[in-house]
C-alpha cells in the first residue's frame, strides 16, 4: 500500500486511486493490526474503518482485546504488525487530534494534586515541553470541569472524589485536549446513574460537533441505546458497522460464542433492545 | 507508604551512630563551642554545614519525584551499585600510577556501576516475568557484595592507602574540601532549575505516564532525566552521607512532607526544607560531637521529622485521623442516645401518627433496655449530652431532653427514618436488616443529601411530617 506523501497541500488533493479503502477524512483507519504479548497474539489482523461523527461502541467478552486495541492505536503497546491512520496520516503525526480517557484504575488517585490540575494536563500537549502553565490553560481546564458538572470540586484533592467524579475528571481532561477523535476505555464502569447520564449527554454533544468517539463498553443492554456504530471484537473483528445492522443475535453468538452465561445475557440484551 | 524500609533505615542510622560512638563517651559541648558551630565561625564547619544543607535541599526535591514515581527502591539499588565502581576506579587509577583517591575519578566509577545496576534491573524486568522488587533485591545485594569483596582485596594490597574508601559506605564529612562544596552546590543548582522547568512534565510522568505518551512526550527520556538527576544527587551524597544511608535522605524528607499537604508544589517545597534542615542540624550536632557520624545524624534528623510528621501532619497525620474518627464516634453515640430517648417518648405518647410526642422525663433503666449499651457507656453518653445542653437530669434515675436537645433528637430520628425508608423502597434492603445499615450511614448524611432523600420519598407519597419507623422498633434491637 502506498503512503500518501506528507506535503501540506495533500489534503486538498483528491484521494489517489491506489488507496481504495480509506478516504483521508476517515478519523480512524486500521490496517492489518496484530498485537502479541509474550508471543501470544491477542489481536489478529484487525482491519477497521471508523466514519466521522459516530459514537462507536467496542463490544466483546473479557480478554477480547478491547483495551489492547485502543492502546495499540495509541502506541501504548507495541504492534507486531499493521498501521494506524488518523485522518489520513499516521497516528504519530496526528497526536493533537486524538484524546484519550484511560480506565479509572490505571492511575494512583492518592496523588498530591487537585482535580483542576489533572484536567489542566489535557492542555500540556499544546503548552509544549519546558513551558509553564498559564492562566489561559487553567481557564480552559476550568471550563471543561464545569462542562462535566463538577466545577465546584476543582480545588479538591483527587482521592476525595467519588468514583463517578473521578471518571468525570478524566473526561474533562480529554475535553480540555480539544481533540477530534476520542478513545474512551470503559468510561461507564462503576459510575453512578447521574454520571452515566452526564457521559451520554457529553457523547452526544461531541457527536453534534462532528467529533468521533470510540468507547469500550461492557453493558450489552445499553449498546443499542447509546451507540450508532458497533465494533464486535473477539481477538479479531467479528463485525463492524451501524448498530442496527451489526448488533444482531447471530453476530453476538459469533462474538461471545461458547460462553453460555454471556450468551444468555446477550439474548436478554437483544430482547430488552426490542429486537 | 514505605514504612518498613524507613524503619530499617532508622535502625541502620542508629547503629552506625553507635558504632561511631563506641570507644569513647559523648563529649558534651560547652557554650562557646555551641556558639562557634551555630554561627558557623569555623571554616570547616561552614563548609560541611553548607554542603549537607544544600545536599538535603536537592535530595528532598528530587526524592519527592522518586517517591511519587514509586521508584524509592530504585534509588537504593543505584546507591549500593556504586560501591564496585568506586573500588574498580581506585584500582585502575593506582594501577596507572596516579593517586587512587582522586574524587572525580571515584565518582565517575560510582556513576557507571550505579547506572549499570539500574539498567540491569530494567533488563530483568522487561525480559523476564520477575517482579521489580525481586530484581532490585538481587542486583542491590550482588553489586554491594562485589564491592565489599573488592574493598577487602584493596585492603590486602601492599602500601595501600585505601583506608578512606570505606568512608563512602557510611559517609564522612570531615574530609570535605571547598571543591566538594562547589560540586554539591552546582548539582543542587541543576536539580532545582531542572525541577522548575520540568515541573509539569515530572508531575504528569509520575501521575499517568501513559497519558504523557499520548501527548507525544517521550516518557523514556523523561524517566532518564529523572534518573540522571537522582544519580547526580546520590553520587555527590556518597561522600557526606554514605551509600547505605543516601536513600533515606532521598525518601524520608519527601515522605514526611506528604503528611502535611495534598499539593505537589507545596510538597516539593516542604521536602526541600526538611532535607535542608536535617542536613544543617545533623551536621551541626556532628561538629559538636566529632565522634558521631554526620551522615547517620543527618538521616536520624530526617527520621525524627518524619516521625513527627507521621503523627502530627496536618492533612494525613495519625493524630488528625484519629481525632476525626473520635469525633465521628462521639457524634454517633450522641445521636443514638437522642434517638433512643425520642423513640421512648413516642412509645409513651402512644400511636398518634403525624404528631410530635411531648417532652417528658424518661427513666434511665428504660433507656438502658433500648440499646445494647453497657451501663458505663450510657453514663458517659448522658454526661456528654448534659455538657452539650441536650439533656437535663431530673432526679436520680430519670433524664429529660432540653429544648435544643428535643429538636436535635427529632431531627436525628427523622434522618434515620428517611434513610431507612430509602433503603427499603429504593435499595431493596429487607426491613429486618435496614436498621443496622441505616445506623452506619445516617450520621454522615449532609443537608444536601437529606434534601434529596426528602424529594425522592415525597415523590413516592411517603408522609414526611413526623416519619414513623418503617419497621417494628424492638428494644435493644440495634447495637453499635
Amino acid at each position: 500500500m502506498i503512503q500518501t506523501p506528507s506535503r501540506p497541500d495533500v489534503d486538498s488533493l483528491p484521494t489517489p486511486p491506489e488507496v481504495p479503502t480509506h478516504s483521508p477524512e476517515m478519523p480512524l483507519a486500521i490496517d492489518d493490526l496484530t498485537v502479541a504479548y509474550h508471543n501470544k497474539p491477542v489481536l489478529w489482523d484487525i482491519d477497521l474503518d471508523i466514519p466521522e461523527g459516530k459514537l462507536v461502541g467496542i463490544v466483546g467478552p473479557n480478554g477480547a482485546g478491547k483495551s489492547t486495541l485502543m492502546k495499540a492505536c495509541l502506541d501504548l503497546v507495541p504492534k507486531a504488525s499493521g498501521r494506524v491512520m488518523v485522518y489520513g496520516k499516521p497516528y504519530k503525526r496526528q497526536r493533537s487530534l486524538v484524546g484519550y480517557v484511560p480506565q479509572r484504575e490505571s492511575v494512583d488517585w492518592d496523588y498530591p494534586i487537585s482535580a483542576l490540575d489533572v484536567v489542566t494536563m489535557g492542555t500540556y500537549g499544546r503548552i509544549g515541553l519546558f513551558r509553564p502553565v498559564r492562566k489561559l490553560h487553567r481557564d480552559t481546564a476550568m471550563n471543561a470541569l464545569e462542562h462535566v458538572g463538577i466545577g465546584h470540586l476543582a480545588k479538591r484533592q483527587i482521592s476525595q472524589l467519588s468514583g463517578g467524579q473521578q471518571q468525570r475528571v478524566f473526561l474533562a481532561r480529554a475535553l480540555a485536549q480539544d481533540a477530534r477523535l476520542y478513545f474512551m476505555d470503559e468510561p461507564f464502569a462503576a459510575v453512578d446513574a447521574s454520571t452515566e447520564r452526564a457521559i451520554i449527554d457529553l457523547l452526544h454533544e461531541l457527536k453534534d460537533q462532528g467529533k468521533t468517539c470510540l468507547v469500550v463498553h461492557h453493558d450489552l443492554s445499553t449498546v443499542a441505546q447509546y451507540f450508532d456504530w458497533v465494533v464486535l471484537l473477539n481477538m479479531r473483528v467479528v463485525k463492524a458497522g451501524p448498530t442496527e445492522d451489526v448488533f444482531t443475535r447471530e453476530n453476538l453468538h459469533a462474538t461471545y460464542g461458547g460462553r453460555l452465561a454471556l450468551l444468555e445475557e446477550a439474548g436478554q440484551a437483544l430482547r430488552d433492545a426490542g429486537r | 507508604m514505605a514504612m518498613r524500609p524507613l524503619l530499617a533505615i532508622t535502625v541502620l542510622g542508629l547503629s552506625s551512630v553507635l558504632s561511631a560512638a563506641e570507644g569513647g563517651f559523648f563529649h558534651f559541648p560547652d557554650a562557646s563551642e555551641l556558639w562557634e558551630v551555630l554561627t558557623l565561625r569555623n571554616y570547616n564547619t561552614r563548609l560541611v554545614v553548607g554542603s549537607t544543607s544544600l545536599l538535603g535541599l536537592a535530595s528532598g526535591v528530587i526524592g519527592s519525584f522518586l517517591l511519587l514515581r514509586k521508584r524509592s527502591l530504585m534509588g537504593d539499588t543505584l546507591s549500593h551499585a556504586c560501591l564496585p565502581g568506586i573500588c574498580i576506579m581506585y584500582l585502575v587509577m593506582t594501577g596507572l600510577g596516579g593517586s587512587g583517591k582522586s574524587l572525580p575519578g571515584l565518582l565517575f566509577g560510582a556513576t557507571v556501576t550505579g547506572l549499570l545496576g539500574v539498567w540491569l534491573v530494567m533488563l530483568i524486568r522487561n525480559t523476564t516475568r520477575m517482579k521489580d522488587d525481586s530484581a532490585m533485591g538481587i542486583i542491590l545485594s550482588v553489586f554491594y557484595g562485589f564491592g565489599v569483596v573488592l574493598l577487602s582485596v584493596i585492603k590486602g594490597l601492599p602500601d595501600s592507602s585505601a583506608a578512606g574508601l570505606e568512608s563512602y559506605i557510611y559517609g564522612k564529612v570531615g574530609s570535605m574540601v571547598l571543591q566538594d562544596f562547589f560540586l554539591i552546590a552546582s548539582v543542587t543548582g541543576v536539580v532545582l532549575v531542572a525541577s522548575c522547568f520540568l515541573l509539569k512534565e515530572f508531575t504528569l510522568l509520575c501521575f499517568d505516564d501513559a497519558y504523557a505518551g499520548i501527548l507525544g512526550w517521550n516518557t523514556h527520556v523523561l524517566d532518564l532525566v529523572l534518573l540522571a538527576l537522582v544519580t547526580a544527587v546520590t553520587v555527590i551524597g556518597l561522600q557526606a552521607v554514605g551509600l547505605i544511608l543516601i536513600i533515606a535522605f532521598l525518601i524520608t524528607p519527601a515522605a514526611a512532607a506528604r503528611f502535611w499537604t495534598d499539593d505537589l508544589r507545596i510538597m516539593l517545597f516542604l521536602a526541600g526544607a526538611i532535607g535542608g534542615f536535617s542536613g544543617w542540624f545533623g551536621s551541626s550536632i556532628s561538629a559538636l560531637t566529632p565522634r558521631l557520624s554526620a551522615g547517620a545524624l543527618i538521616v536520624l534528623m530526617a527520621a525524627l521529622v518524619f516521625l513527627f510528621s507521621m503523627f502530627f501532619g496536618k492533612t494525613r497525620g495519625v493524630v488528625v485521623r484519629l481525632r476525626s474518627q473520635r469525633r465521628l464516634h462521639r457524634k454517633v453515640g450522641r445521636q443514638h442516645l437522642l434517638r433512643a430517648l425520642y423513640e421512648l417518648l413516642e412509645e409513651q405518647a402512644g400511636d398518634r401518627f403525624g404528631e410530635f410526642p411531648s417532652n417528658a422525663p424518661v427513666r434511665i433503666s428504660s433507656l438502658q433496655a433500648k440499646r445494647s449499651w453497657t451501663p458505663g457507656r450510657l453514663r458517659r453518653l448522658i454526661r456528654q449530652a448534659q455538657k452539650e445542653d441536650h439533656l437535663e437530669r431530673s432526679g436520680g434515675e430519670t433524664v429529660q431532653l432540653s429544648e435544643p436537645g428535643f429538636g436535635e433528637a427529632a431531627r436525628t430520628t427523622r434522618n434515620h427514618r428517611l434513610w431507612e425508608t430509602y433503603l427499603i423502597t429504593h435499595a431493596d434492603v429487607a426491613p429486618q436488616h435496614v436498621d443496622r445499615d441505616a445506623d452506619r450511614v445516617e450520621h454522615v448524611l449532609g443537608p444536601e443529601l437529606v434534601r434529596q432523600l426528602e424529594e425522592k420519598l415525597a415523590r413516592d407519597g411517603k408522609p414526611l411530617v413526623s416519619l414513623p419507623s418503617p419497621h417494628l422498633i424492638t428494644p435493644g434491637g440495634a447495637g453499635i
